[in-house]
């Protein structure tokens, strides 16, 4: 019993092991691409350890595009959506979660129901809407309002609320608190960490964000950071070390933040998949 | 006073849904039957759905898609449930080495993922092809000779989407209440036994619920092809979604984009009540 114990311990490493380097592969050679200049990159064989050219390379990133530029309007729209959609998210959510009203149920099956409809069916009107009604090509809420509705957050949120004890809120209100009170001074800060979940895979979502952003992004000082990398890799002229120290800018943040915060991603992740 | 507060929370919300959901899924159904290539748009109710019937660009779009479908979704899910059985293993030593290696992907950007794969599957330099000759084998011509630029495609879908699905596959197997293995051991179940009877019906409804999840998001691939391969060689990873951006947004035919994508949502609206209905009846 024990011998099987060892060789299925065995067997199970031996087979994940090769695996997860093939998996790491392209994020390491992400890096390594990022630190050689274009000749060592379109060498045979592959370099596989960094090299010193990151600073050259940025440089020819910054020649091609500007790249500095792109990642700061990446980080202003991700931080307006991810507060709007926070926000959003968690009143629609509260509501659904404390209250007994009329048109309850409906409201919330109205919002599930879009979890499972195409994005495609909705974005040529939201396109119509923005670009051509609203007239607002190349700026910061263009690319914003449209997402600030997410069913998925209300959803995950309606959860969140659902486990909060109706004792608590009860209690404020027997002490005269407002509604409006209750939910800030008291709902919010108790959900706190679930706040952050859904915040960091909100970001994350908008970070890495490309069909929309290019569609309502023509002029290149309000390219994001994909519009803008994704526009070069396109280009038959252009420096690929520079594109994958753009491709490290955008992703490095993230990576590491995961490595900390593992547990706050797998939650945002895993909300309205898992019922607990 | 507080019958009105749940309204009041709720307005918010339901404005920019009301703006950029309810009334788009509306107007783009309403617009597939509209001639958008007059001024001004006339309706013209058999159009673009006609024209959709015999368009060989349409139909190339949706077998390309449809095989994507068919291969790089089951393929997916098969090596998602492993990974998260092995990672659900009371075997399994380093942990945290191999979640890493296996869910850092889900952090990264379409964008900065193409653009490696590019270059991995570079035909002369790339890292694959260099492997594959060090190994005795010429390599393929990946991005420019249809069967492997589909294949390079299919790889960094998997790359990416593995490890998420994992997590959620991984969430669905801790779920499952531990007295049930034990009751099952009881009765004198095997490991293999207690997968079929225990664990493959207490994650069913996950299963269920990353398929649907992933046969949307193929349905609607657009970033990979778009980037990877730019849908060449000729058509050869022409999607759905490359061709809707294409008819929508560089013709500006919206009319005809609309009935693409409902094309999309009736196929994603098919294939998820098959799904539902095919899992309940076992």
């Amino acid at each position: 019993m024990r011998r099987k114990r060892f060789w299925l311990t065995l067997g199970l490493h031996a087979f994940l092991t090769p695996l997860a380097l093939l998996w790491l592969a392209p994020l390491w050679l992400m890096w390594v691409f990022s630190t050689h200049p274009e000749q060592e990159i379109f060498r045979v064989p592959t370099p596989l350890l960094p090299g010193n050219a990151f600073a050259e390379n940025l440089r020819n990133l910054q020649a091609d595009t500007d790249f500095f530029r792109a990642l700061w309007n990446s980080l202003v729209v991700s931080g307006l959506y991810t507060v709007g959609g926070l926000l959003l998210s968690a009143l629609a959510g509260y509501a659904l979660a404390v209250y007994r009203f009329r048109g309850q149920a409906l409201f919330f099956s109205l919002i599930v129901a879009t979890l499972t409809i195409p994005y495609f069916v909705v974005v040529i009107p939201q396109y119509i809407l923005v670009a051509r009604e609203l007239k607002l090509t190349n700026t910061y809420w263009a690319v914003v309002l449209p997402f600030l509705a997410n069913a998925l957050g209300v959803f995950y949120m309606r959860q969140v609320f659902l486990s909060l004890p109706s004792s608590l809120l009860d209690a404020a209100r027997v002490d005269g608190a407002g509604e409006a009170r209750i939910f800030f001074q008291i709902a919010l800060p108790v959900v706190t960490p679930s706040l952050a979940a859904l915040a960091l895979i909100l970001f994350l979502n908008a970070w890495n964000d490309y069909l929309w952003p290019l569609l309502v992004l023509s002029q290149k000082e309000m390219y994001t950071a994909s519009v803008a990398l994704g526009t070069l890799i396109g280009l038959t002229r252009v420096s690929w070390g520079g594109i994958m120290v753009g491709s490290v800018l955008m992703t490095a943040p993230f990576v590491a933040l995961f490595l900390f915060l593992q547990r706050y991603f797998v939650a945002g992740i895993t909300a309205g998949a898992v019922k607990e | 006073m507080r019958t009105k507060a749940p309204y009041l929370f709720l307005a918010p919300y339901l404005v920019f849904f009301g703006l950029f959901w309810a009334w788009p899924i509306v107007y783009s159904f309403y617009l597939s039957f509209v001639n958008t290539r007059v001024y001004p748009w006339r309706l013209e109710p058999a159009l673009n759905w006609g024209r959709l019937l015999q368009d060989p660009f349409f139909a190339v779009a949706l077998k390309n898609t449809l095989f994507i479908l068919a291969v790089q979704v089951p393929l997916m899910l098969a090596l998602a449930l492993l990974l998260a059985l092995a990672l659900n293993s009371a075997l399994l030593r380093f942990k945290g080495f191999y979640r890493f290696a296996f869910f850092a992907p889900v952090v990264v950007g379409a964008v900065a993922y193409s653009a490696v794969f590019r270059l991995l599957f570079n035909t002369e330099f790339g890292a694959v092809n260099a492997l594959l000759r060090a190994l005795g084998h010429p390599g393929y011509d990946w991005l420019y000779a249809p069967g492997p630029a589909m294949a390079v495609i299919v790889l960094a879908l998997t790359w990416r989407w593995t490890g998420y699905n994992a997590i959620i596959l991984l969430a669905g197997l801790q779920a499952i209440p531990r007295e049930l293995y034990e009751a099952a051991a009881i009765d004198g179940a095997g490991p293999w036994q207690q997968f079929r009877h225990v664990t493959l019906p207490g994650i069913r409804p996950v299963l269920l619920f990353c398929l649907v999840l992933s046969i949307i998001g193929t349905l609607q691939l657009f970033t990979e092809p778009f980037l990877i391969t730019a849908g060449g060689p000729g058509n050869a990873t022409m999607t759905l979604g490359l061709y809707l951006y294409q008819q929508g947004f560089r013709s500006f035919n919206f009319g005809y984009a609309s009935a693409i994508a409902y094309t999309v949502a009736l196929l994603a609206g098919a294939f998820s009540f098959m799904q539902l209905r095919l899992w309940r009846e076992r």
